[in-house]
């Protein structure tokens, strides 16, 4: 039979468990409000870019070339997939999605023959999938959430980063997988492609009305100011950017909500475990001081 | 649509990448783009241009009525709409002669040590967008 000072040792220890993860819950309940605003506030940027882009690239449709970043390099042999996790474990299954989606992706396209490279954002993925993946690991970017939440300049380095790659030739087409925030219980694996650019596959149906891009009714032949190919040029590695950015700021989203469910649960286990315990410590106790009452009894029926 | 039916206004649209800072209908908007300033009315031929540092003017029955700073960016006008995608952007109202020298000198700092070319072309467009906003500052003062 445990021994109480065991039990008692035990109980303790679990509730001091269960402060850490129910702090760890409200922590990341605040931060989940702050990364959430930012998510949805930022989605109105990013689905604007794509819709200015989509006109433009509806323009731009008959012209031959055009930038690389837009038409894409004629091929498709090496493919650069950047998966975005948290930096920090404990959100449930928040990383492990990721893994899975980015461990997926790499094997189907391996199995059709192209090169891989990975671009971890975010170092959990980075930890579990390092060794598996090898050389194929081009870089690991960590730190990128600083104390008020993440600044756009991270996802610009980011970008700048991948733009370095591209124009050095060491990819041809590159796609982010990210968790796209839904709800603190809901997040979805998202994969989509930055370069080439796709227009409408990349876009989603927009849900709230009030923030939901109206629509820019028939189309018209748009006046260029400057000229296609120089707005082009601008505004390519702009939303590459941006949609680095809202990949960033969704994932942060969903890291947070993960944890808090993730924390959530385990604050009440702890809270079971500790009333399990409490109940076998009880009876223990009882059984003993029954145990010590007999023997003083039948101590005394001896004399 | 025949010019008579033309809306009489035109949907605003100002927005950052961190929140939209602005929508509403509105008179007329000047935008500055970096071909020279445009001036949008309602039924507005359809176009997409960039724009540089400068200030945004808002108009309400003939009168200015907000004038907000962006630091560049994209625009895009519809007849019945203007989209303006800012990378930065914040009230003229807002800005102190201190807060932008300090930028401004920051961004010199930066330039004087930048070493390569991203750094320098992101360097020099900080310096301009400070100079656009000490601009913008002088402009405000002189109407005041």
């Amino acid at each position: 039979m445990a021994n109480l000072k065991d039990l008692k040792t035990r109980i303790e220890s679990v509730k001091s468990t269960r402060k850490i993860t129910s702090a760890m819950k409200m922590v990341a309940a605040a931060k989940l409000r702050r990364a959430q605003d930012a998510a949805e506030n930022a989605r109105g940027y990013s689905e604007r870019m794509s819709r200015m882009l989509g006109s433009l690239a509806e323009s731009f449709a008959g012209i031959e070339g055009g930038p690389k970043l837009f038409a894409g390099t004629g091929s498709d042999k090496t493919h650069l997939v950047v998966a975005f996790t948290a930096d920090r474990g404990l959100c449930g299954g928040f990383n492990g999605s990721i893994v899975r989606e980015t461990r997926k992706i790499v094997r189907e396209l391996k199995s059709e023959g192209k090169a891989v490279k990975v671009l971890f954002v975010g170092r959990k993925a980075a930890d579990v999938l390092k060794r598996e993946l090898g050389d194929s690991v081009v870089d690991i970017i960590t730190g990128i959430a600083g104390k008020k939440g993440i600044a756009f300049v991270e996802a610009q380095n980011v970008s700048l980063r991948i733009r370095e790659m591209f124009e050095a030739g060491e990819f041809d087409v590159c796609s982010i997988v990210f968790n796209k925030f839904q709800s603190a219980m809901t997040q979805t694996v998202t994969r989509q492609q930055l370069i080439p650019f796709v227009g409408e596959k990349s876009e989603k149906p927009a849900n709230d009305d009030k923030k939901s891009v109206p629509d820019s009714g028939p189309k018209a032949a748009y006046i260029f100011e400057p000229e296609e190919d120089e707005i082009l040029a601008d505004l390519l590695p702009k939303n590459l950017s941006v949609q680095i950015f809202q990949a960033m700021l969704e994932s942060s989203a969903s890291e947070h909500g993960s944890r808090m469910t993730a924390m959530d649960s385990a604050t009440r286990n702890a809270g079971d475990m500790i009333d399990g315990l409490t109940l076998t410590y009880n009876r223990t106790r009882q059984a003993y001081i029954t145990k010590e009452l007999i023997e003083i009894i039948s101590g005394a029926e001896a004399l | 649509m025949s010019d008579s039916t033309v809306a009489e206004m035109v949907e605003f649209e100002l927005v950052a990448p961190e929140r939209l800072v602005q929508s509403k209908s509105v008179g007329m908007v000047v935008v500055p783009c970096t071909e020279g300033d445009i001036g949008v009315l309602p039924g507005h031929a359809p176009l997409i241009g960039t724009v540089r540092p400068g200030v945004v003017d808002i108009h309400e029955n003939g009168k200015v009525t907000d004038r907000v700073f962006v630091s560049g960016g994209f625009v895009e006008v519809t007849p019945d709409r203007c989209t303006l995608l800012a990378e930065e952007a914040i009230a003229v109202a807002d800005i102190t002669r201190e807060n932008a020298d300090a930028r401004l000198a920051q961004a010199q700092g930066l330039l004087e040590k930048a070493k390569s070319e991203v750094e320098k072309s992101r360097a020099t467009a900080a310096v301009e967008m400070a100079e656009a906003m000490l601009a913008a500052l002088g402009a405000g003062a002189q109407q005041h």
